[in-house]
């Protein structure tokens, strides 16, 4: 029904994708420098961290070896050269390849991001609809609750929902045992917050879209309440919560290294934070790359739905 | 009046919401099918929410009461919501101002018109379809089987109106009721969707028209009542009403609207609190209003052309040329998207033309530097349409003009607020606004602020862009008056901009009708009025509204 001209199909696809190569190069930057910022030598965290009585005669070969003794800029332009042929290098403290590594942890990430996803949408919806259509206590009720599940701190919602199900009620297990269970809490720790923000967006939009004169026309067709909703005035409550969509990704996965710390998940967050630790360098870059990628793929995913809910976007 | 067949009988209705006073009290009309009854009164007077009330629709914390309330025969006092749902649409159709908004803007229109089968009839989707298509062929869309699956942005303002209607009337309901259906229109296309709403009378569909505007409503209606403040003032045939109003508020109204009213005829009464007492004589300061020759503003080959998101050029001003000499107006009238208000912001240097050049007092304006061209800018005042969003709405009127007047928007001197004063006077306004922030005023006070502004810097010039299109035609009256007497006052030049050619006949003394672009004809006001040369003039001039009686 909307045709798009080839070209013009073609011109947006190259855009867009010299704009994500463009990003990766300067998240590939960004993290090479601000890693150095990290006081500590590199030759001393392959040879077992600040710890190790490391002979100088160790130091120096391995400072050969990796190019520690380059100067910075040759070790800049070796590494982007390496990430441009996907080569994320080796470990220093695991001495493992970092591709592989950081592989079997992104599913655990992944699966816990799009779970808490989905999740604060349905809360959120849930919530919207139901305060908007339950007169003005609902209303307040339903406000001041989004409020506070938004400004809820992930770790402190972590160690409340530990204290209350798994040591008061004793139903669902504190830690990850890798079964579907002990993805609950780690995913309602995530969903909450986002929940509630979702969720002010959606209602604020939801109302305003109510009170639009296309909702008047509708319900003076002998539309009812819930064709009014499902038909017209969710379709525009979610166009910004759509839109934003993008950024709560981003912001569930740096919740992830919260919440995989806390419930012992394997996962990209735990192995950035213990990476960092360990001044391990190539993980670091490894992880921050992923996730960069992730965020432009979920960036283009937000837009496409976003075209798909709103045809106007299909015409410009 | 009272006949067993009327298509509705209200008596006594009143509504009012929560615990406050009721806003629409004591109405009583009735309308038989294949009649039209137009309810006229200006915004807040409770016209809509007395539609509204006709459909269920009034809101959740309305009260709504009458004696009776009949629709088709059967009365409809204190149905249930889902009682409701079954007769909106099949009963009573409802038509809104502007389709932009009042059809989904997500969905194709011919989704929005099948949703009134597919709720209340039991056809299929391929008969509903076929139905759909019968529909807007019938509202007079050209090419049904193109424009189905377009949205409502993607048609012009007429064509999606048309769609509205068309959506309205899938079930053939024996009432429609039309709030403001060409309020949004150009002119030439309001007269369309005017005969459109005549063809469905005469088909024998009662119709309630509802608007603003007296003139609109007397081409199509048998019958009007004039709404002020909730309660139905006058109810008569058009004719009687119109020809001969009885009420105060009836006879205010029509001597407000402006077509065929020669220039500097008053609009409005002098002795509305409003307005200054100045006399309403005018014979002794005609000499200061004779223009004494000198061009104060040039246009000389304007042109300017935007980009359209494909890529390819828009000329939105082609090769414009006038000049304004002291002490007149010149009118520049066009429909939307003739170019009137680019050509506005070119002659405000708030843009820089593509070709062509504007001079000020015969100096160099757009050619000139931002740096030169500030020493001039206070001989030069702007008056914008929407006065609301041209001001910063956390300023005071005290702020706003102490700023206009040079004078930095926190000095309280004395002096200050006596020249704040004098200025407030001379537009008609009280010194009590001077505390008040512009949401708090009215239209109308509002516009009288934003040409006190546009005094502020004394200029010589002023260029109004649609300074009257969203007021009501009452308080129009009283601001074309005003601008008339600031301008006499002052000996100011006017370019006076607006779609509507009743207004611009009776201010201007030179009219310029734009057409995409360009100027199509160019004249003495009277002449242009009298005797338009351009086909384009003469349609325009055919569609302004005026009293057809």
């Amino acid at each position: 029904m909307f045709r798009v001209p080839v070209l013009q199909l073609l011109r947006r696809v190259l855009t867009r994708l010299a704009g994500a190569v463009f990003v990766l190069w300067m998240v590939a930057s960004v993290t090479f420098f601000a890693v150095r910022l990290i006081p500590g030598d590199p030759a001393q965290a392959v040879l077992g961290g600040p710890g190790s009585q490391a002979s100088p005669e160790a130091l120096a070969a391995v400072n050969a070896q990796y190019g520690f003794d380059q100067p910075v800029i040759r070790q800049y332009f070796s590494q982007l050269g390496r990430l441009a042929t996907g080569d994320l290098g080796r470990s220093y403290a695991l001495n493992l390849d970092v591709g592989p590594l950081l592989l079997s942890q992104l599913g655990g990430t992944l699966l816990l991001a799009v779970v808490a996803l989905a999740l604060a949408w349905l809360l959120a919806l849930a919530l919207a609809t139901w305060s908007t259509r339950s007169g003005r206590i609902a209303s307040r009720v339903g406000s001041a609750l989004e409020i506070v599940a938004a400004a809820l701190p992930h770790f402190w919602l972590a160690t409340s929902l530990i204290v209350v199900f798994s040591i008061w009620l004793g139903v669902l297990p504190p830690i990850s045992t890798g079964g579907t269970l002990g993805l609950v809490l780690p995913v309602l720790t995530l969903a909450i917050p986002l929940a509630g923000f979702l969720g002010q967006i959606m209602r604020e939009s939801l109302l305003r879209a109510l009170e639009s004169p296309f909702v008047l026309s509708a319900r003076a067709r002998g539309e009812n309440e819930r064709g009014v909703r499902w038909i017209h005035a969710l379709r525009h409550a979610s166009l910004p919560a759509i839109s934003l969509s993008g950024w709560a990704f981003g912001s569930l996965i740096s919740g992830a290294v919260v919440v995989e710390t806390i419930f012992a998940r394997p996962g990209l967050g735990r192995t950035l934070l213990n990476a960092v630790t360990l001044r391990d360098v190539p993980v670091v870059i490894g992880v921050v790359m992923i996730v960069a990628v992730a965020y432009i793929l979920m960036t283009l995913l937000t837009d496409a739905v976003s075209r798909l809910v709103d045809p106007r976007l299909r015409l410009s | 009046m009272n006949e067993p067949a009327a298509a509705l009988s209200v008596r006594n209705l009143l509504v009012g919401f929560g615990a406050a006073a009721p806003v629409v009290r004591g109405v009583s009309f009735d309308i038989v099918p294949g009649e039209c009854l137009a309810i006229v009164g200006e915004s807040g007077s409770g016209k809509s929410v007395t539609a509204r009330s006709l459909l269920g629709l009034a809101g959740a914390n309305a009260r709504v009461s009458a004696d009776w309330l009949d629709l088709g025969g059967h009365s409809v006092l204190g149905l249930t919501e889902h009682a409701w749902q079954a007769r909106r649409g099949r009963d009573v159709g409802l038509v809104l101002q502007d389709a932009l908004v009042s059809l989904d803007p997500l969905r194709p229109i011919g989704r929005e018109i099948a949703d009134s089968l597919r709720l209340h009839t039991s056809l299929g989707a391929a008969a509903r379809a076929r139905r759909v298509l019968e529909l807007l062929d019938a509202v007079g869309l050209p090419h049904p089987e193109l424009q189905v699956q377009k949205l409502s942005g993607q048609l012009s303002g007429g064509e999606r109106q048309r769609a509205l209607i068309a959506a309205a009337i899938a079930l053939n309901p024996p009432l429609l009721i039309a709030d403001e259906p060409t309020t949004a229109l150009d002119v030439t296309v309001q007269a369309q969707i005017l005969a459109l709403l005549e063809q469905i009378t005469g088909g024998g569909t009662a119709v309630l028209l509802i608007s603003h505007d007296l003139a609109v409503v007397s081409r199509i209606a048998h019958r009007v009542a004039v709404m002020h403040d909730g309660e139905l003032v006058e109810t008569g045939r058009t004719t009687q009403v119109l020809g001969s109003p009885e009420q105060e508020q009836t006879r205010r109204m029509v001597a407000a609207i402006p077509a065929d009213k020669p220039r500097g005829t008053r609009l409005s009464e002098a002795d509305t609190p409003n307005t200054p007492s100045l006399p309403s004589t005018r014979i002794d300061s005609s000499t200061e209003k004779t223009p004494d020759g000198t061009i104060v503003l040039e246009a000389i080959g304007l042109s300017k052309s935007f980009r359209r998101p494909d890529g390819t050029r828009q000329l939105a001003v082609d090769d414009v040329s006038f000049a304004l000499r002291r002490g007149s107006t010149l009118g520049i009238v066009g429909e939307s998207g003739s170019g009137k208000t680019t050509t506005a912001r070119l002659l405000l240097a708030l843009m820089a033309p593509d070709r062509g050049e504007v001079r000020v007092f015969g100096q160099p304006w757009t050619t000139a530097t931002e740096k030169t061209r500030r020493g001039l800018r206070a001989g030069v005042g702007a008056i914008y349409q929407d006065a609301l969003g041209s001001f910063d709405p956390r300023w005071s009127v005290a702020e706003i003009l102490s700023d206009a007047l040079g004078l930095g928007r926190q000095r309280r001197a004395p002096q200050t607020t006596a020249r704040l004063t004098s200025l407030l006077d001379e537009v008609g306004l009280a010194a009590t606004v001077l505390p008040r922030r512009p949401l708090e005023l009215s239209g109308g006070q509002r516009q009288r602020v934003g040409i006190a502004r546009a005094l502020a810097g004394k200029p010589q010039l002023l260029i109004c862009d649609e300074p009257v299109s969203s007021l009501d035609v009452t308080v129009q009256a009283q601001v074309l008056d005003l601008l008339d007497d600031v301008q006499r006052e002052r000996g100011l030049s006017l370019i006076f901009i607006s779609h509507d050619l009743g207004v611009v006949a009776h201010v201007s003394d030179q009219i310029a009708v734009m057409r995409a672009g360009r100027i199509v004809e160019l004249g003495p006001a009277a002449r242009v009025f009298a005797e338009p040369q351009h086909p384009y003039s003469v349609e325009l001039l055919a569609a302004v509204p005026r009293l057809s009686v």
